[in-house]
């Protein structure tokens, strides 16, 4: 009977894996294939070493009598040289290819342009070194959003019909205002008006130097961009809770329970809380993994140092290997997210092990 | 049984409408950004618009960065409106004379405006555009500013430099130096550094105020006279003063001074268009594609599930964002892009679990038996099925698209010609509206944004719980 179920749920897993790395391969091929503009950039590229190269030859005294002719041909096998040594002689297909590879294996190389506040251009250490500012931000709100919203949708779902409920599903539709909206309106008033929270950043300027300091100091650029998301997310994170709740609470097995004459404190644990807890804990892994990637329009907003804005930046300054390196760890992540998650219900929900015994 | 007519149903969902008020105001918001959009289309075709909003001549008399009129009633202060006077129309407060010079050619050409300033405020700026036609010689003139107290100075005196030239009053150093040399012959002391032309072109001469910089406005019938010789009989001169206020029309101005109506104006229909077109053609082209795949299952299902994981995978706002700059394409462009970035979203899933289980229903399986081929059963037996609770969720996204445009835009990466609501944020964004205080900019784009995205989803949401009986007990 166990080697059996063991042997299902193996089989199982490797093949929700192998399903899973299958789309990742294909999600960061898509996007290098998009963020070359399928060969384009290397076009960019070759133009602006061109133009290097031609500047260097004219600017040197030593080629200064050489004929037109002859330049010419120095810059062209200049660049020939260049291509060659930048990989850039082979047809782009087959480099996407390596490109590829290299994604995969996580070697994630040298940024074109861009380098890390520390100087760096290797595209790891600018991610690093942004992601800090990212999770701080975006998985502390994140985290706090997740509990408001099922402490209090619980608890409106206990008071149906109340002043409240009927607030929160009167007021749901303001959460189709995105939280980077409210953040602008939120400046307004805190930074224009009032004057007494920073509009951005991530620390005072000059920075502090004391730790304690320094820490409220970010706590105090932190307030306005966390009450954007907490805003924008409220009343429907509520609502959908709360909906959420008051279906599983008129299930049939909730109604034995309450016929049983078991307290109410119970049923709400053991027979709405546990079985509404994995699509919840999917919901608040996938968010919480999202909010890795950052939000580049919220970072834009508040010019908060973090992915987002790197993100922006790689964009608009076509850096794909920033670009590439950035999807790339956020499609691992997110899949063995999903890969974990898989694995647990596949632990736990019987029908599973039935189904590939 | 009998099945109800589609218009008695069409009829029972309009009377469950009416039935939550929230969804009434949603209908009536929605009529009447439609309403509006039309309007806009009709009385201000697109071309029209791309010009006035692209060309930055015929915005010249207007203030910059002048808040909307009714701002007034919100501060409590008469705020100037702008004062325009040209010797080329006739107009009270506009004389022009012109005397021959005995036994010469020239002319004596004596220009004089005159306007009652009874505003509780500075105005934001002051031009006089000048305009002389000349055979030969341009001609010279003096600008003399008469206050109601009678202090008249002397702004500048001057050959014009050119057939068309422009004096910007309160921007001229040279203005300010006449000005602070009239003060300090009058009260024997140099006016504070805080005494700028606008200040000294407008405030009353205490020697507090003077010394202080605080100056106030001196209310009364301000005239400006341009004292010019032309040196031909057939040359001549005109003028025109221009106050600049700080308030102008029902919208404002912008930096480039343009009225911000425009942009409010046309950024409805861009907006609607927008989110419906997107909204509409993902969720119906969504519902079909999973229709699809559940209805014949196997190897056509197992590669939209795939497909529709890889688009989980991809991140949306980036591809959409590297899209956008790499090609700078137009906003119906990033329509399809964004179109073809979310055909296959999360809609896929939950449409072919409701499919899943109609597809065994007892209907189906009789309109297989009777030989329906698998079209028909497709698009005339499932479709309609699912098509009740997918429209609320249609609805409700449309915000989110709206929004999304408005996120690009405020990225600068918008439609390079259409003035649109997330245009007006990035400009006024740009143009440190945050850090000036220019309320009206960021909040008139902003409100319409507002009230769309709310119109859309008080609809949707009521929609929503009418086809779902079972939120509609909750």
């Amino acid at each position: 009977m166990v080697p059996a179920s063991l042997k299902g749920f193996l089989k199982y897993s490797l093949i929700r894996g192998s399903i899973l790395f299958l789309t990742v391969v294909a999600a960061i091929y898509l996007t290098i294939v998009i963020a070359n503009m399928g060969g384009k950039v290397d076009e960019i590229v070759l133009s602006e070493l061109r133009m290097a190269i031609t500047q260097r030859v004219n600017m040197d005294p030593q080629y200064k009598n050489l004929p037109a002719p002859e330049r010419e041909k120095l810059i062209e096998a200049m660049l020939e040289n260049e291509k060659k040594r930048l990989g850039l002689d082979t047809p782009f297909f087959v480099r996407s290819l390596i490109y590829l590879k290299d994604a995969i294996t996580l070697d994630l190389g040298r940024a074109l342009y861009m380098t890390s506040d520390s100087g760096s251009r290797l595209v790891k250490n600018i991610i690093l070194e942004r992601l800090p500012a990212t999770v701080l931000l975006f998985t502390t709100v994140t985290v706090i959003n997740f509990f408001i919203h099922l402490f209090l949708g619980l608890y409106l779902s206990r008071h149906y019909g109340s002043f409240f409920d009927k607030l929160t599903v009167a007021l749901a539709p303001t959460s189709v205002i995105p939280g980077w909206f409210y953040g602008i309106l939120l400046i307004l008033i805190f930074y224009t008006w009032l004057h007494v929270l920073p509009p951005g950043g991530f620390v005072d300027v000059p920075p502090p130097e004391e730790p304690v300091a320094y820490a409220l100091s970010v706590l105090k650029h932190m307030i306005l961009p966390m009450a954007a998301w907490i805003i924008s997310g409220f009343f429907l994170g509520v609502y959908g809770n709360r909906t959420f709740f008051l279906i599983f609470s008129t299930e049939d097995y909730v109604e034995a329970a309450k016929a049983k004459g078991l307290p109410p404190r119970l049923i709400e644990t053991r027979y709405i809380l546990r079985p509404t807890l994995p699509p919840i804990v999917t919901s608040f892994a996938l968010t919480l993994i999202g909010s890795w990637g950052g939000a580049i329009i919220t970072e834009t907003v508040f010019n908060w140092p973090g992915l987002g804005l790197v993100t922006y930046e790689a964009i608009s300054r076509f850096d794909t290997p920033v670009i590439v390196g950035i999807t790339v760890i956020y499609a691992y992540l997110l899949a063995a997210t999903v890969f974990i998650l898989d694995i647990i219900y596949g632990l736990l929900d019987p029908r599973i092990k039935v189904r590939f015994g | 049984m009998s099945r109800p007519s589609r218009a008695e149903s069409l009829r029972r969902v309009l009377q469950d409408i009416m039935y939550y008020k929230s969804g009434v105001a949603g209908l009536l918001l929605i009529t009447l950004l439609v309403a509006l959009s039309i309007y806009t289309v009709i009385a201000l075709p697109v071309d029209r618009a791309i010009y006035l909003w692209r060309s930055s001549e015929i915005w010249l008399d207007n203030p910059r960065t002048a808040a909307p009129e009714w701002v007034q009633f919100f501060v409590g202060r008469e705020l100037p409106k702008t004062v325009v006077l040209d010797s080329r129309a006739a107009k009270l407060g506009v004389a022009k004379s012109s005397t021959p010079i005995f036994g010469t050619n020239m002319k004596k050409i004596l220009i004089e405006f005159s306007f009652e300033y009874s505003y509780d405020d500075f105005p934001s700026e002051v031009n006089v555009f000048l305009n002389a036609k000349a055979a030969k010689q341009l001609p010279v003139l003096k600008v003399i500013w008469v206050k109601p107290s009678g202090d008249a100075i002397t702004l500048i005196e001057t050959a014009m430099s050119g057939p068309n030239m422009s004096l910007y009053v309160t921007a001229s150093e040279h203005v300010l130096r006449n000005m602070v040399g009239y003060v300090t012959a009058k009260f024997g002391f140099q006016p504070s550094d805080r005494c700028t032309q606008l200040r000294l072109l407008f405030g009353q001469y205490t020697p507090d105020a003077l010394r202080t910089g605080d100056m106030v406005i001196e209310k009364g019938r301000y005239r400006l006279i341009i004292d010019a010789t032309v040196f031909d009989e057939q040359d001549d001169l005109d003028a025109k003063l221009v106050v600049y206020g700080l308030v102008h029309g029902i919208a404002g101005t912008d930096h480039l001074r343009r009225p911000l109506e425009i942009a409010l104006l046309w950024g409805a229909p861009v907006a609607l268009a927008f989110g419906l077109t997107a909204s509409l053609v993902t969720s119906l082209v969504q519902m079909i594609i999973a229709t699809i795949g559940a209805y014949y299952g196997g190897l056509l299902d197992s590669l939209i599930q795939r497909i529709t994981e890889i688009y989980m995978v991809l991140p949306f706002l980036p591809f959409l964002i590297m899209i956008s700059v790499f090609y700078q394409v137009n906003i119906w462009v990033i329509l399809v892009v964004v179109i073809v970035l979310s055909i296959f979203g999360g809609g896929i899933k939950s449409t072919r679990a409701l499919v899943m289980q109609i597809k065994e229903y007892p209907y189906i399986e009789a309109a297989r038996t009777y030989g329906a081929s698998n079209m028909r059963i497709i698009f005339l037996y499932i479709i309609p099925k699912i098509l009740p609770p997918i429209v609320p969720g249609l609805i409700s996204a449309v915000p989110g698209f709206v929004f999304l445009e408005a996120a690009l835009a405020f990225l600068g990466l918008g439609d390079p010609l259409l003035p649109t609501w997330g245009k007006v944020i990035n400009d006024a964004f740009e143009n440190g509206a945050v850090y000036k205080g220019y309320y009206y900019w960021v909040l008139e784009p902003s409100a319409l944004l507002i009230l769309t995205g709310i119109a859309f989803a008080l609809f949707g949401f009521a929609l929503d719980r009418i086809v779902n009986p079972r939120l509609r007990e909750l």
